[in-house]
């Protein structure tokens, strides 16, 4: 008679629920659209990885895909978008728009969301094929079974000073 | 084609018009800045030209040139199939044309537009502000004289910057 168990830290466990989890908010404003459209069809089929559905509401959402140019005028709308999503979240700047501005390189166009939101993971290619992105997905889910992503790392920093009392708070930075 | 039209406009309002030509058959009649809605009524409603449709308007900015810019009317005729190119110098120290609203309400975003890329200001528009830029920008940005790297960001988190040298 032998009897079996599985040791695993707390953290891992829920990381590893959340990376094959993933309720997504695509913010598509550009060509890249399409590239995304197809990578969430059944051909290249984003489901194989827990992360199917689209969200029409970024309160129900913890992964923000940018999809596409955001000139300065959405920057702000952005912005707003990323603030109402649910913690931990992570970011994906699919496409090279949305990583660094891409050929836009003028007075409209946002020189990379990071000067924005915080990202997480970077997907280059005008427009990146869909096996670019599903290569990106599974980096993200790597980095959220490490608990690298910005959100994590920033929650963990936040319980840290809670439980270190009210003295402390408001002195770390807060990355939110 | 619609030299005939040409011709006919120059012979209605010949103190409008300063120069014409038709380079590879584009028609264009490069016409006085006040006189710019007399010339735009007449080939709208005359008979032998009725050019209905206003296609296009814009501008262009020619930097050290006097006049600088030049607005630009592109007309087409449905009934009669030509098309016409009109345009007016406006120099720099006085930025300003009549609006052609009244005549074609599609004029009414055509002039937002050049309004706030050009800071060309259209007398008499009923609703003039920028149509594309947001409020809180300053200048014109496809003018010539536009720092071509210079940007006017709404929200920036300079932390961020920080946070990504950290990582690499």
């Amino acid at each position: 008679m032998s009897s079996e168990f599985h040791v695993s830290r707390f953290e891992d466990a829920v990381n590893w629920a959340r990376k094959y989890s993933l309720f997504q908010y695509p913010f598509v404003t550009a060509c890249c659209g399409m590239e995304f459209m197809a990578v969430a069809g059944p051909r290249y089929d984003i489901a194989r990885f827990g992360a199917e559905f689209p969200r029409f509401s970024p309160r129900q959402a913890d992964l923000l895909i940018v999809v596409g140019t955001v000139t300065e005028r959405q920057a702000p709308v952005l912005l707003r978008i990323w603030e109402q999503m649910t913690e931990p979240k992570w970011v994906v700047a699919f496409g090279v728009c949305a990583s660094s501005g891409g050929f836009y390189q003028n007075y409209s166009v946002v020189p990379g969301i990071d000067h924005i939101v915080p990202v997480d993971v970077y997907i280059p290619g005008c427009p990146p094929r869909p096996e670019a992105v599903l290569d990106g997905l599974m980096m993200l889910q790597e980095r959220i079974q490490r608990g690298e992503g910005h959100s994590q790392k920033a929650l963990v920093v936040q319980s840290q000073a809670e439980a270190r009392g009210p003295a402390l708070r408001g002195q770390l930075p807060v990355v939110r | 084609m619609s030299r005939a039209a040409l011709d006919r406009l120059c012979a209605r309002l010949p103190d409008a018009i300063l120069e014409t030509h038709d380079f590879r058959g584009d028609e264009t009649a490069i016409v006085r800045r006040a006189s710019i809605k007399d010339v735009l009524r007449l080939l709208r409603d005359d008979p032998e030209i009725s050019c209905e449709m206003l296609v296009d308007l814009t501008c262009v900015d020619y930097l050290g040139r006097d006049p600088r810019f030049e607005v630009v009317y592109h007309l087409h005729s449905l009934s009669k199939r030509h098309r016409l190119r009109i345009k007016a110098g406006v120099p720099e120290s006085d930025p300003t044309i009549d609006t052609v609203t009244d005549l074609w309400a599609t004029a009414g975003w055509l002039e937002r537009e050049v309004w706030d890329f050009y800071g060309v200001r259209f007398n008499g528009h009923p609703d003039l502000r920028r149509i594309l830029m947001y409020e809180e920008f300053v200048g014109h940005p496809l003018r010539k004289d536009y720092p071509v790297d210079k940007r006017q960001p709404l929200v920036r988190r300079p932390d961020l910057e920080a946070w990504k040298r950290d990582e690499t």
